[in-house]
């Protein structure tokens, strides 16, 4: 997954990035990190440990008190065409249906054409089998599927970078294990780098090339875990056991790190 | 439709509970018809007079929905320039709500004293006491976005105009309808205090409010009863109307559209 030509510089960088709050809490420091395209990054870790935080740092929602951001060689705000953003919640707009949902990306970013944005939403949803609601309106979704959108409407902009928050929190265990199969299936039709921040160890294990495990107060990234299994990944993994033995040692680590407060 | 029916009993049965108590006291009670006519008196005048009734009724309406309709464009526009700025909403705001809580039958009169009276000034009467919930209920709406939709929208690099087109306003549309529902019954209340003081006969004549300060001062009781029926006939589809309008233009994603008898 590492980029073949090695004399290019890395995806992103960060360098020794800090965050403090108006108050003088540090609740990230010393963030040193460099992802190559098509990373899967996942960020685990206690409450509090900044993971979030990360994640709104590089798209520029949060700015940075210390250190440096580069994405594709851009600051993350001028970054911010070449990603998405998927939120805990699903963040639809209600009075749109799924299909103007999905539009929206490409509706605000103004370079096309009404016709043109139907057309390649129409394949977005079908991609992700939402074909048959492409009218519904938002509240006639379940959670799971409004999530499906929410990820269509983030991809519909051929993001390089995609940030999920802990986008399948809220969601029961089986629909969080079919939409990370989905994410998976469509990672492989456009190679998107994704950090995602998680709760969940057998999540984190399934979807990453790399973890990141962090600890909290202030916030650091306490160890780095390989997930080396290769891609394309199915549902057989989780009951592999070196798939276990991966999920234990994770875990293991987040013990430590929550052992250590 | 037998759901309906069902719905509609109870109401229909207090009524007619209602007009038999009416019934009843003016008959046991003997009260004469200028103090209290009993309820055929009522429906004959009615019946009798449904030309002046309509003749006023027209009147009235035209000042109370342009009065509504000025209060709307306003309302809506204030609330856009408050939700710019919580330093223009914190150093404005105590001031539409003075223009809540100054009575409007104080008001009243030195509006028509001031500006001339006639439809005009019934109309603007109607605006004052219309514009407050608009205002307070919009810029509500505009403000109180999620943080999530914002931040979606700043990550797609979306300019201020197409925030407030694509994100606020249609956010805002709910609370409008709330500030615009309770507006609709404000606006006949607003046109009928106008004419009281439009003392002019040339002006609020015709008018629900002009005749019935005149119907008073004829002790003509029946009439007085059947305006006021009028007016809040008039009330009830000024209601009902953006009642029906708001289903139209929130059926598909607002809660409250969902459910008819939410409030």
């Amino acid at each position: 997954m590492k980029d073949t030509d090695t004399g290019q510089p890395p995806f992103i960088t960060l360098g020794n990035v800090a965050k403090r709050w108006s108050n003088g809490v540090t609740v990230l420091d010393g963030i040193r990190l460099e992802a190559a395209r098509g990373d899967f990054i996942s960020l685990i870790g206690p409450s509090g440990c900044g993971k979030s935080t990360l994640l709104r740092l590089l798209s520029g929602l949060t700015p940075i008190s210390e250190g440096t951001v580069t994405i594709d060689g851009m600051a993350p705000v001028a970054a911010r065409e070449i990603m998405s953003f998927i939120f805990q919640d699903a963040t639809l707009l209600p009075w749109r249906t799924v299909q103007g949902n999905v539009e929206l990306g490409l509706e605000l970013a103004g370079n096309t054409t009404a016709a043109a944005r139907r057309e390649a939403c129409e394949g977005l949803l079908r991609l992700v089998g939402l074909s048959d609601v492409a009218g519904h309106y938002p509240r006639q979704l379940s959670g799971g599927m409004k999530m499906r959108v929410s990820i269509a409407r983030a991809l519909a902009t051929r993001p390089k970078l995609l940030l999920m928050d802990e986008p399948f929190g809220a969601l029961d265990e089986m629909t969080r294990d079919f939409l990370n199969e989905e994410v998976l299936r469509l990672r492989e039709v456009d190679r998107f780098t994704t950090f995602f921040v998680t709760h969940s160890v057998a999540e984190a294990v399934f979807l990453s090339t790399r973890i990141l495990v962090m600890s909290a107060k202030p916030g650091r990234v306490a160890r780095e875990i390989a997930v080396p299994f290769p891609f394309p990944r199915t549902s057989a993994l989780r009951s592999a056991p070196e798939f276990l033995e991966r999920v234990g040692e994770v875990s293991a680590a987040l013990r430590t790190v929550k052992g250590a407060h | 439709m037998k759901k309906l029916l069902k719905e509609a009993a109870w109401p229909a049965a207090v009524f007619l509970a209602v007009l038999a108590l009416w019934q009843g006291a003016c008959t046991v009670f003997r009260i004469p018809p200028y103090v209290l006519p009993s309820p055929p008196q009522v429906f004959a005048t009615v019946v009798e007079r449904h030309a002046n009734l309509v003749a006023a009724f027209r009147i009235t309406a035209v000042e109370a929905v342009g009065g509504y309709l000025m209060s709307i464009v306003v309302g809506v526009l204030v609330a856009l320039v408050f939700a710019q700025s919580p330093v223009v909403r914190r150093s404005l705001f105590p001031y539409t709500i003075l223009l809540q809580t100054v009575p409007i039958v104080a008001v009243a009169p030195l509006i028509l004293m001031w500006f001339k009276s006639g439809a005009s000034s019934v109309m603007l009467v109607a605006f004052i006491i219309c514009v407050f919930p608009i205002i307070a209920n919009t810029t509500q709406g505009l403000i109180s976005v999620p943080r999530n939709l914002v931040d979606l929208f700043a990550m797609a690099n979306a300019s201020r105009a197409s925030q407030l087109l694509k994100l606020r306003l249609p956010h805002a549309l709910p609370s409008l309808f709330v500030g615009l529902r309770i507006s609709a019954g404000l606006s006949v209340i607003g046109a009928i205090t106008g004419e009281l003081f439009a003392s002019s006969n040339a002006v609020g004549e015709g008018g629900l409010g002009y005749s019935i300060t005149y119907a008073n001062s004829q002790l003509q009781t029946d009439y007085l009863f059947a305006l006021v029926i009028t007016t809040s006939v008039m009330g009830c589809l000024f209601f009902f109307t953006v009642t029906g309008l708001e289903w139209l233009c929130l059926r598909h994603w607002h809660e409250s559209a969902m459910k008819v008898d939410a409030d």
